[in-house]
């Protein structure tokens, strides 16, 4: 037993808003951590997989053409070239192992985009263990090779038709199968959401981005980034990457939400950038898209993975302070960027990070060192661009 | 103790149902506000609650309805935690108090997270009803026990409200959480049919909720009020 205590609240934001059901497998969770992130048998044994198995360290690329473009230099962090080709491994080998660790053989896992059900599925089928993910038939639709990788990785895809059909009601129906079989199930959340102790549990596994990135452009550079931006959908890997620089107080922050068709339209996923009110959704208080009457909105985003209404606490916390600010960039803008990536620099992103990437193209800034999370790589996206770029 | 979707098909819609458990002499009226997201609600719930939404229940408008049925019975509001964080906790626990509700069940807020609610209500005189599970520990189960008023809300099965055909033993849960408090301990989640209801009664809870199985009722019969009040009296004469 420790006595230590995980983070349950950043300021106001954060909490266990869960049925009783789940409370005590919350508890054991938090135990299970402290004790598994105290353990070096354990370290070991995550570190040797996420750099054989996983690929880390990822490189740090300096993009010399993206440079070029934006007119101060510009390091992109190679989250795209991890073994299944987003941050999101780092989250599930981690958790999977801590499943395992507390003697559950069944994970359910949500996705949006498809790469946290990969990373899942993957992650159990190293382990051998049970895998159900849970993902919305719209998202089904538009990330149709990941649904491939992950029935071939041995997982169990269950579509999710309730209301929007994407990544909000995805997450409401993988709770939902937690609170029914929380004895021998393990939740993998896949992103730094959720009810306590689950953001700090996913910030612990995510934040080797920003440590790696932190070590790489010292040696490169020789100095610390001015801004570090990253692409936030829940905001697993801007936390990830946030946390190595949150203490360097010159370096900047930047989260990027999804713009959608515009903030005014209200048809985005920025409730971060467009000021939405701190509400309840998915077992934490934070900012969130939502009616007077405290209805969660649907969120609207051309990537599957930003297409969520809510955002992780710690944002929350991170924008009230000042320490941290979100922007958002548009679903047209995102699509220009995936392209211009390919074209200048033959690397195809994620539609996710695409929206940093634009940001950063297309702000002016005085910066002259920026460091980007490439969180993903965008295989996966080809086929929905192509197609919404009449190219097909 | 039957649950009712406030709003659903339409605000008199709900009415005209709620009517009917009354008629069918009902304890208490367990009437739920619906939300976009409800996290301990199956599929029966959930859908009456996406259509309550479509057809513009708000709020308020559940509140009329327990306005009107708290003449004729004690009506008990159970509302997600957000709707209660959108009106603010002292502004909802005012218009609880001036719509006659006698007590409040917040399926997402453990006891960790109701000290505010908790304070509020008390001091209005509304009961906040919480929850015991299953997977309760002895140790919660002993601070949910000791901040329990009005009724302690059993949840009888580990999972989300939905019919369930299976009689569960209903004995140990029971037996737990009444080592644990002093006030009445009702029984609720998946509790379908009136020998499950009775074998509940049986087992020593004080009252038992009927949620999807009412609901699911309403969802497809074409009269819903006359149905709902029909089945009300087969559970309530299974309990008698
Ligand atoms: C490549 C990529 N980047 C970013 C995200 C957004 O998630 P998060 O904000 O948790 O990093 C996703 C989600 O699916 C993703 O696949």
């Amino acid at each position: 037993m420790t006595t230590d205590r995980l983070q349950h609240r950043f300021g106001y934001y954060g909490g266990q808003y869960v049925p009783e059901t789940l409370m005590p497998a919350l508890a054991e969770l938090e135990e299970a951590w402290l004790s598994a992130r105290a353990d070096p048998h354990f370290e070991a044994e995550l570190a040797l997989l996420l750099r054989d198995y996983a690929g880390r360290p990822t490189p740090l690329y300096h993009a010399a053409r993206l440079s070029e473009v934006a007119g101060r230099k510009i390091y992109l962090k190679r989250e795209d070239l991890l073994h299944t080709g987003a941050h999101k491994l780092n989250n599930a080998l981690g958790q999977a192992l801590l499943a395992v660790r507390m003697g559950k053989r069944r994970i359910i896992a949500e996705t949006g985009a498809g790469q946290h059900g990969v990373a899942s599925a993957t992650a159990c089928a190293l382990l051998d263990l049970e895998c159900v993910v849970y993902m919305g038939a719209e998202d089904i639709r538009r990330q149709q090779p990941n649904v491939q990788r992950m029935g071939l990785l041995g997982a169990t895809v269950v579509p999710v038709e309730a209301g929007a059909r994407t990544l909000k009601e995805a997450v409401s129906q993988a709770i939902r199968d937690w609170v029914t079989n929380v004895g021998d199930s393990h939740y993998i959340i896949g992103s730094a959401v959720g009810p306590a102790p689950y953001p700090v549990i996913v910030r612990d596994l995510q934040r080797c981005i920003g440590d790696e990135a932190r070590e790489q452009i010292l040696e490169r550079e020789g100095r610390l980034p001015e801004r570090v931006i990253a692409c936030v959908g829940g905001g697993s890997n801007a936390i990830g990457m946030f946390k190595a620089f949150v203490d360097d107080a010159g370096v900047e922050l930047i989260g990027v939400e999804a713009g959608g068709e515009g903030l005014e339209g209200g048809r985005h996923g920025a409730p971060l950038a467009a000021g939405g009110r701190p509400g309840v959704l998915h077992g934490s208080l934070s900012a969130l898209l939502q009616s007077d009457e405290g209805q969660i909105a649907e969120a609207h985003s051309v990537s599957a993975g930003l297409d969520y209404p809510g955002s992780g606490p710690e944002h929350a916390f991170l924008r009230d302070s000042g320490r941290a600010q979100y922007v958002a960039v548009n679903d047209d803008d995102a699509l220009a960027a995936f392209v211009r990536t390919a074209e200048l620099e033959g690397i195809i992103p994620a539609l996710e990070p695409a929206h940093a990437i634009h940001y950063v193209l297309n702000q002016p800034s005085d910066s002259t060192l920026d460091l980007i999370c490439l969180s993903g790589r965008g295989d996966k996206d080809l086929a929905e661009v192509l197609d919404l770029l009449g190219r097909s | 103790m039957p649950y009712l979707m406030g709003g659903y098909p339409d605000i008199e819609g709900s009415l005209a149902i709620a009517n009917g458990y009354a008629d069918a002499g009902a304890d208490l009226i367990e009437l739920g506000v619906p939300f976009s997201d409800p996290l301990a609600d199956g599929p029966i719930i959930q859908s009456a609650g996406t259509v309550a939404l479509a057809a513009g229940s708000t709020l308020d408008a559940v509140l009329g309805v327990a306005r009107t049925m708290s003449e004729r019975l004690p009506v008990v509001l159970m509302a997600y935690a957000n709707i209660v964080l959108a009106r603010g906790v002292d502004p909802f626990i005012d218009d609880l108090l001036s719509a006659g509700v006698s007590g409040v069940i917040v399926p997402d807020l453990p006891i960790e997270e109701s000290l505010l609610l908790f304070a509020s209500a008390q001091s209005a005189g509304i009961a906040l009803i919480p929850l015991a599970a299953p997977t309760s520990t002895d140790e919660r189960l002993a601070e949910i026990g000791s901040q329990a008023r009005g009724f302690l809300y059993t949840v009888a099965v580990s999972g989300t409200t939905g019919e369930r055909g299976e009689q569960s033993d209903y004995g140990e849960v029971l037996a737990r959480v009444r080592e644990h408090t002093d006030v009445p301990v009702a029984l609720g989640f998946g509790i379908s049919r009136p020998e499950q209801a009775s074998a509940a009664a049986d087992a020593g809870a004080d009252g038992v909720i009927i949620g999807s199985r009412l609901v699911r009722e309403a969802l497809e019969q074409p009269e819903p009020a006359q149905a709902c009040k029909a089945l009300v009296e087969q559970f309530a004469a299974a309990l008698r």
